[in-house]
């Protein structure tokens, strides 16, 4: 057995002028959870793409369950379980037919069919909606019974694309007890992109993507420790006299938003006392917080994932809504 | 719901245009009037537009996302191709057999061994379409292109392969454009089994000066079926 499940070497995928994808390179080890974070357009989906044989790179290579995506697509696609980003189910059948084309298809042996099938649904709490159309379904089940198809045919690696997308945020934990659950007894791989803070630090290594290149790739934890310092959140009631109060006295730059203002210091438990005393110009308000994956991404790319976040909740439900009228 | 609909069309066709024309209409021969001759015609249509189905459905998967399971489930793609194919061809050939049971309202008398030889003649017919529907719907992305597609490709087709009309004495231009369309050599034939397929009949096609016997022109739509199953099986493989 290889130590690695997932290898991409020097991957480059173009669309005409565009490279979606810029020469990456990394491997993913059996069982870990492998995070894709990043903004949208940074080429998550496009990867995920070529690892699952829907797309072919322009150059550079990937090997999954140590089949190559190009030579050996039928065993590559044998080997994964997929939740796209968009819907792909059959709405014209019910969730039951759904799982059972899908066993058909994966070559799920007739004899423990009808078990796995009912074991996939009852994880998903979907059993008792398994006779109704999936168009009946909201938007959260539809989510649940794409994840139990996804393991009904027991994949090496599981494909996440944006597997909470415009969820509400109890489906949101619901489906991801089912993903550690689902690492924890059968020791699936799972490979996510996501652009949720919260969900990428539930993953074991993280690779932080932009503009098609690999920023960086480490634990949640360690990325973390890129930026090191804690973070000091402050209101004033003069923003402006404020940040040049914290250039002189503590020679540092503050960011100023709509929140006020934010800096870095080292050690922001023993800082804050001090600076509540002593500083000059009046305090309306003050946080301290230790580093998160989006501090991360503002350090190495000089840029917030956040404020896509809203937007693409709505683009996601326009989406819905504009092939449900379509229909 | 979809199978009334499917055959409203062609019935409609049958009964006013067959009805309304049938007595203004000069006899075609001895013993066929319009709605006669328009018969194997209007069965002819109801295939064709029903084999088209294969390739609204593979744009509808699409459309709705579930083609991406198809696409990325270990099952070879051509076999997918052709499962579409042959599906839309059993309803086609459901849909055809309908129209059939209304043979003695028009005036059409059918043996049975005509009706076994229709079956498999329906079948091809919608097979060779079906396929050619699947191999455009591989290469068009969304529905309101391939609706549009349709309209432009299949009303020409039906109107140019003598369904409403006799092909002799049709002017140079048509009489090439209806020899160009694979449709014609399909409902030339179903037409040969229903009215008779004698060398001297009034409905048979003369290509480059050769009469199609009922067995050329069988030969001609096979061609461009297996032609189009091929390219159909092969265009759904590659794409992505």
């Amino acid at each position: 057995m290889n130590d690695y499940i997932i290898k991409v070497e020097n991957l480059v995928k173009r669309f005409g002028q565009l490279v979606a994808v810029d020469n990456i390179s990394f491997t993913v080890a059996p069982g870990e959870i492998f995070g894709f974070l990043g903004p949208n357009g940074a080429g998550k989906t496009t990867t995920i793409n070529i690892l699952c044989t829907l797309s072919k790179p322009t150059s550079g290579q990937a090997m999954v369950n140590g089949f190559d995506v190009v030579r050996q697509q039928r065993q590559v696609r044998q080997s994964i379980g997929l939740v796209f980003q968009d819907p792909s189910l059959d709405e014209r059948l019910t969730g039951l037919q759904n799982l059972h084309f899908h066993a058909l298809a994966y070559h799920v042996p007739a004899s423990v069919r009808k078990q796995r099938i009912e074991q996939v649904l009852r994880m998903m709490e979907l059993w008792d909606k398994r006779h109704s159309g999936v168009r009946t379904y909201s938007g959260g089940m539809k989510r649940r019974l794409e994840l139990a198809r996804g393991l009904l045919h027991y994949p090496k690696v599981l494909f996440l694309d944006e597997p909470t997308l415009g969820l509400d945020p109890q489906t949101r934990n619901r489906i991801w007890e089912y993903i550690l659950e689902l690492r924890q007894s059968e020791g699936t791989t799972i490979f996510l992109t996501t652009h949720y803070m919260d969900e990428a630090n539930k993953a074991d290594r993280i690779a932080i993507i932009d503009y098609g290149k690999l920023v960086a790739m480490d634990t949640p934890e360690r990325l973390k420790k890129i930026v090191g310092k804690d973070i000091i959140s402050v209101k004033t009631d003069d923003d402006e006299k404020a940040a040049e109060e914290i250039r002189l006295r503590y020679q540092t730059e503050a960011r100023r938003d709509s929140n006020g203002l934010t800096f870095e210091v080292s050690s922001g438990e023993k800082f804050l006392p001090a600076f509540i005393k002593e500083f000059d110009t009046k305090i309306l308000s003050v946080s301290l917080r230790s580093p998160s994956l989006d501090d991360v991404f503002l350090k190495l790319t000089g840029r917030a994932i956040r404020e896509e976040e809203t937007s693409d909740v709505f683009k996601a439900m326009a989406r819905q809504r504009g092939r449900r009228m379509r229909r | 719901m979809r199978m009334i609909g499917a055959i409203f069309l062609p019935l409609l066709f049958l009964f006013v245009f067959g009805s309304g024309l049938s007595s203004r209409m000069a006899m075609l021969s001895p013993e066929v009037n319009f709605a006669q001759f328009m018969f194997p015609g209007i069965i002819g249509m109801t295939v064709l537009m029903s084999s088209f189905m294969a390739g609204v459905s593979v744009v509808w998967d699409r459309e709705f996302g579930f083609l991406k399971e198809v696409l990325v489930a270990p099952i070879s793609r051509a076999s997918v191709a052709a499962g579409k194919t042959l599906g839309a061809a059993t309803v086609a050939l459901i849909q055809g057999t309908v129209i059939l049971l209304f043979a003695p309202l028009i005036g059409v008398s059918l043996s049975p061994w005509t009706v076994l030889g229709l079956l498999p003649l329906m079948f091809l017919l919608a097979t060779a379409m079906g396929s050619f529907g699947v191999l455009l719907a591989t290469r068009i992305r969304t529905i309101e292109a391939f609706q549009a597609v349709m309209q432009i490709l299949m009303f020409p087709m039906i109107f140019l392969s003598g369904v409403f009309f006799p092909l002799q004495g049709v002017p140079t231009w048509m009489s090439i454009v209806t020899k160009l369309n694979p449709a014609t050599y399909g409902i030339t034939t179903i037409r040969q089994v229903i009215l008779g397929a004698s060398p001297d009949s009034p409905f048979g096609i003369t290509l480059l000066g050769h009469t199609m016997s009922l067995w050329n022109n069988v030969a001609v739509l096979a061609v461009f079926g297996a032609i189009m199953i091929l390219a159909a099986m092969r265009s759904f493989s590659t794409q992505d």
